[in-house]
């Protein structure tokens, strides 16, 4: 010991502080290193030898196997949906405040239990203790808290919500117990029942918080826990007794989900990958940046789905920026993820280890700088260097995909509105970190981010009472915080409404040439009706139009027959509109009042027209309520308001309520007019812009429509109206990437239809299932469950102090 | 004077010792007064916030066990200003204070822990002007320096000619070290040629004494001020920044330092000159030590781990530390009253 202290002394090492495993271990041992699957309350087989059945679990730190865990097949997921529906009318009939009860019992006993959890975490998945201790574990613990709270007041804080039902859901490996509290925790407060899938690399600590499920006494069939890889993670997605799938992971696996449940009335969230910019201005403070960056790309080992991994720093201060990262990042420790001074633990598994390796490879050869510490590292375990790629151009792979590991790529901008640019210069959306001290940059650039979680002066800021969740291709839905419990409920009166009849194509009958043949009437010459595009009539590109009938069948006029072409170009003149999000809630109230007061002047003229149709007593009510619900959605407009979030440290997270951007609209046949403005109207309100086809059937009656637009100042390109074939056109407008929001209140075909279109930019979908919504009911056709769907939550994380 | 040339030999002798000093590998010179550069000062950018969450994690992000957390804490020991400013100060408890300097810790732990070859001292013995003769004489031959607090120690609000006459009069005294408080009032008024010129005057003043330039932080309140009055007091060329009086509601907390402590680095990158810390007031037990000590590590490296670039002010510190080297030793918890005390 003696010249062993003084030689330490002099070198100032940290030598080892290992956190002990030895109660772990015994739980693993107590069980044989062997687990099942968690269904109706009692754990299925475990230790089979066969290696189509089970998989192996290792320490990624060390190779070591921790467990082997049998795979539950289509056969186990069967039973453990039914057990989750058997389990479902008991679990529903509890008060708020009865299962509040248990989501705190469960809140307290991962507070009880917080350390082994934490060192189980480690094991399996190779993230620092420090880690899991300090941030996953008291993260669950704060997730289940939180929820307890919505089921107390949920009955109070979503009236005329029912529970979604039986909730399928599948999570990652990066944050296995943090994504399975996420998933659960909300589920379960609104009176879901529940069957999740755990990632095959780290299911061990859902395994262990099934255990602690099972001594509170949470009634059986509750919480399922099966365990597989993507195989039984299929026979979720695919089983039809499931109502809602809950999903994060890969954007890849995401399309793959959507598309495996177009064809029912699954709902759908989404959180998907990222490639988030982290943002710096040359008036950041620097070296507390740099910091953010440790907490952003080598959290985790940067297996993070919002990881701050694309780097934009202003030209002027780029190379003293990264002189910091390059000093900073010598000092990070990496080692055994037990001890309790390491930064940077292991890569989950082989698999991941490869493909950052490979991209990093892909990164240099594409042109940029790779520069590593001189850090000590393990001689085994799946370690990854911290990596900083510089001279990264936005072309490059590295750039543009998600890399899923500690490398930094960096870039340079000149001015705000270019990092803007390049911040936006992706397919992701999920999450972005400002830094600056002037307050006014940090906002403005906040404001135009397309993201859906925007830290000021921070990065990688969770709370169970902010909602996360992405915007474009990094998915839809939100998880934490009141917009995160919609994801789990549904309007009350939605599932017991009849499917629509299937509707039949009426612009096929017999398409005319355009401009040739004009219906005449006994009182004088008809209009033409053109598409309605940029403000302007166009005449459709195929150049026909097709004859729309009367409910008697008389011939009331021709529609335009629109084509791809007219939806490219409607699309992009809805793109250019797209300074209609940032009019004032005020001035977009103001339009929509106007537009109602040219409804009315133009009541009698519309009312015969609609007639046609509907028959003149229908034709007058849905001219009327038509008025009250533009009324309506003029009120809405400046009072569908953002909230301001209470995180548990001193900062404030506005939850702002962001226009979605470019919808597409496919209307139904029946309330022709009402209909149509039921679903253009909110969109509008909350200032997106819209490209909708009209009713086929009436589609004649837009000739009306556009000419009040016209002169109610809605400026062009606000609302674009392309009739013709709803089915093909609704597939363009599913399939267009330049689209970011498809709704569907047609038939039950439609809506597979545009669902499984939609997976190009994976784009939110909006949908009646096929299912008939009574438009003069209120209570269904107007209010906040369309505002929600016309906007998306962004969360913007401003911490404050001097 | 031959007593302050002999503890002016030994203070060098000390630094010659010691290894070059590094900053990322660049070989850095001691502080020399540069001309008041006002850009420098003007763009100090501080979030608090995330200076706050960074401080916040220092401690969970290392820790330091066994025979190396034995090390640390004897580390921690030379590096300490033990420290006496009290109105109650007397002659003989200097005297006290001066012999628990020379021994910090007790024979029978210094050989349990087999390190007897370090010799282990405190830092230095800081007290008022009142006691500086009665600590050199009392530290005589051990080669602990002197600190006194001076101009005006805490408030700093005497004449200037009485401010820089007393830091004369300490040095005269035998400190070699003088410990000096800024006018807080020229950084809330942004008087930065006013700081300038009296932490150059204090410097001026101490001669081949070292100076370390307390800037009150908790008086200062925002980080950005804490930044601004490092940056002034460095330029002006001071050996030292640090903290506060200990006598201030706030003393050293680790955002106030994390702020000082990255002002220095750049200081030190820009400059190639070091600048030494010392937080003082607050910092009361063993754990507080180390986290202090892993933020020197990892923020600046090795080189400002040694007493010429770092020092506690402390005097409650010690004992915690030698109950846990105790523990250390014997794997029993200790108790307060089982160590000698100052």
């Amino acid at each position: 010991m003696a010249s062993s202290i003084v030689e330490k002394f002099e070198s100032m090492e940290y030598g080892p502080a290992p956190e002990d495993a030895g109660e772990v271990n015994r739980w693993l041992e107590a069980h044989g290193r062997a687990f099942g699957s968690y269904i109706d309350g009692a754990w299925t087989a475990a230790g089979s030898t066969a290696k189509s059945e089970s998989f192996a679990v290792k320490n990624p730190a060390t190779g070591e196997l921790l467990a082997t865990v049998n795979s539950a097949g289509a056969a186990e997921v069967d039973l453990a949906v039914k057990a989750a529906r058997a389990a479902l009318p008991g679990w529903q009939a509890l008060t708020g405040h009865q299962r509040a009860r248990y989501l705190y019992a469960l809140a307290r006993q991962v507070q009880k239990h917080a350390r082994r959890l934490a060192v189980l975490e480690t094991l399996d998945n190779g993230k620092s203790i420090r880690e899991s201790r300090d941030i996953d574990i008291p993260l669950v613990a704060r997730h289940f808290y939180h929820h307890a709270g919505w089921a107390q007041i949920l009955d109070e804080e979503f009236p005329g919500y029912a529970p979604a039902g039986v909730v399928g859901q599948i999570i990652p490996w990066n944050f296995p117990l943090l994504m399975f509290a996420w998933k659960v925790a909300p589920a379960l407060a609104a009176g879901c029942t529940v069957v999740i899938k755990p990632a095959e690399y780290t299911p061990l600590t859902a395994i262990m918080f099934a255990e602690i499920a099972d001594e509170i006494g949470l009634p059986k069939g509750v919480l399922n826990v099966v365990n597989g890889d993507g195989r039984t993670g299929a026979a979720i997605v695919e089983h039809p007794g499931i109502d809602k799938i809950a999903f994060t992971g890969s954007t890849e696996v995401g399309r793959i989900i959507r598309k495996a449940t177009a064809k029912t009335s699954k709902k759908l969230s989404l959180e998907l990958g990222g490639k988030s910019p982290f943002i710096v201005f040359d008036d950041a403070d620097l070296d507390s940046a740099v910091e953010g960056l440790v907490d952003g790309i080598w959290f985790n080992q940067g297996q993070v789905c919002c990881a701050g991994s694309r780097l934009l720093v202003q030209e002027r201060i780029a190379e003293r920026l990264f002189e910091k990262i390059r000093a900073r990042m010598q000092t990070l420790r990496i080692g055994s993820p037990l001890d309790k001074a390491i930064d940077i633990g292991a890569i989950v598994d082989q698999v991941q280890y490869d493909r950052i390796a490979a991209l990093v490879k892909t990164g240099i050869a594409e042109g940029a700088t790779c520069w590593q510490p001189d850090v000590t590292m393990p001689e085994k375990g799946l370690f990854f260097k911290p990596t900083l790629l510089t001279g990264v151009s936005p072309s490059a792979t590295v750039a543009q995909e998600e890399i899923f590991g500690p490398v930094l790529v960096a870039m340079t901008f000149r001015t705000p509105a270019e990092a803007v640019e390049l911040a936006n210069n992706t397919a992701y959306g999920l999450a972005a970190s400002i830094w600056s001290e002037n307050i006014n940059v940090a906002l403005d650039v906040a404001a135009q981010v397309k993201a859906g979680v925007v830290w000021v002066n921070a990065t990688n800021l969770f709370d169970a009472a902010c909602g996360f969740g992405g915007y474009r291709e990094s998915g839809y839905g939100r998880e934490g915080g009141k917009e995160g419990m919609y994801e789990y409920l549904e309007p009350a009166w939605l599932r017991g409404q009849v499917l629509s009849p299937q509707l039949s194509v009426v612009s096929e009958v017999v398409a005319t040439e355009n401009g040739e043949l004009t219906t005449e009437n006994a009182v004088g010459i008809d209009r033409t009706v053109k598409n309605y595009i940029g403000g302007k009539q166009a005449r459709p590109d195929s150049g026909y139009s097709y004859p729309v009938y009367g409910r008697n069948g008389s011939l009331v006029g021709e529609a335009p027959l629109g084509s791809r072409k007219d939806l490219r170009n409607a699309v992009e003149a809805a793109r250019a509109a797209g300074k209609w999000a940032k009019t004032t809630a005020h001035g977009r109230a103001q339009v929509l009042y106007f537009l109602a007061e040219n409804l009315v002047q133009r009541r009698a003229e519309i009312i015969a027209k609609l007639a046609a149709f509907v028959g003149p007593e229908q034709a007058a009510v849905e001219v009327d309520q038509s008025v009250e619900r533009t009324f309506t959605y003029a009120a809405w407009a400046d009072k569908f308001e953002g909230t301001v979030h209470n995180p548990p440290a001193r900062m404030v997270t506005l939850a702002m309520k962001e226009a979605v951007g470019t919808v597409g609209i496919l209307a139904p046949d029946e309330a022709p007019l009402l209909s149509l403005l039921s679903l253009v109207l909110p969109a509008i309100a909350m200032g997106n812009t819209v490209v909708a086809v009209p009713s086929e059937r009436a589609a004649t009656l837009m000739g009306e429509l556009y000419q009040v637009f016209d002169t109610s100042d809605l400026p062009g390109g606000v609302v674009n109206l392309v009739a013709g074939k709803a089915s093909e056109l609704g597939k363009t407008l599913a399939e267009h990437d330049d689209i970011d929001a498809i709704w569907s209140f047609r038939d039950e075909a439609a809506s597979a239809m545009v669902k499984a279109a939609s997976i190009g930019n994976l784009k939110q979908v909006f949908s009646n299932d096929g299912r008939a919504i009574d438009w003069f009911d209120p209570a269904q056709a107007q209010g906040r469950w369309f505002l929600r769907h016309a906007t998306q939550v962004k969360n913007i994380w401003v911490p404050y102090g001097e | 004077m031959a007593t302050k040339e002999a503890k002016v030999t030994e203070l060098h002798r000390h630094a010659e010792a010691a290894a070059p000093v590094m900053l990322y590998g660049r070989e850095m010179s001691a502080n020399r007064r540069m001309p008041l550069n006002l850009d420098w000062v003007e763009e100090i950018r501080v979030n608090t916030s995330a200076v706050e969450r960074r401080a916040a994690t220092i401690p969970a992000r290392r820790s330091v066990k066994k025979e190396w957390q034995a090390a640390w804490l004897l580390r921690a020991i030379a590096c300490m200003d033990l420290t006496t400013l009290s109105g109650d100060d007397s002659a003989d408890r200097v005297r006290r204070l001066c012999a628990k300097a020379r021994r910090p810790v007790e024979d029978k732990i210094v050989k349990a822990l087999g390190i007897e070859e370090l010799g282990l001292t405190v830092g230095a013995v800081c007290v008022y002007h009142a006691f500086v003769e009665t600590a050199v004489k009392a530290l005589e031959g051990s080669g602990i320096p002197v600190a006194a607090v001076s101009t005006g120690f805490p408030a700093g609000l005497s004449p200037l000619e009485t401010r820089v006459a007393e830091i004369r009069r300490s040095v005269e005294a035998g400190a070699s070290e003088i410990d000096i408080v800024i006018t807080r009032a020229h950084v809330f008024n942004g008087e930065w040629n006013a700081l300038y010129d009296e932490v150059a005057a204090f410097k001026d003043a101490c001669g081949p004494a070292h100076m370390k330039a307390i800037l009150g932080t908790g008086d200062l309140l925002t980080l950005r001020n804490v930044a601004r009055a490092s940056w002034v007091a460095m330029m002006a060329g001071t050996d030292f920044i640090k903290t506060s009086t200990g006598k201030e509601a706030v003393n050293a907390t680790l955002p106030v330092s994390l702020v000082m402590i990255r002002a220095l680095r750049e200081y030190g990158e820009r400059t190639g000159m070091a600048v030494g810390f010392k937080p003082a007031g607050g910092i009361k037990t063993a754990k507080q030590a180390l986290d202090w000590m892993a933020t020197m590590k990892d923020e600046l490296g090795r080189s400002w781990l040694e007493p010429t670039l770092f020092r506690y002010g402390a005097s409650s510190m010690l004992g915690d530390i030698e109950r846990q080297l105790e523990h250390f030793v014997t794997g029993r918890y200790s108790a307060a009253y089982r160590h000698p005390i100052a």
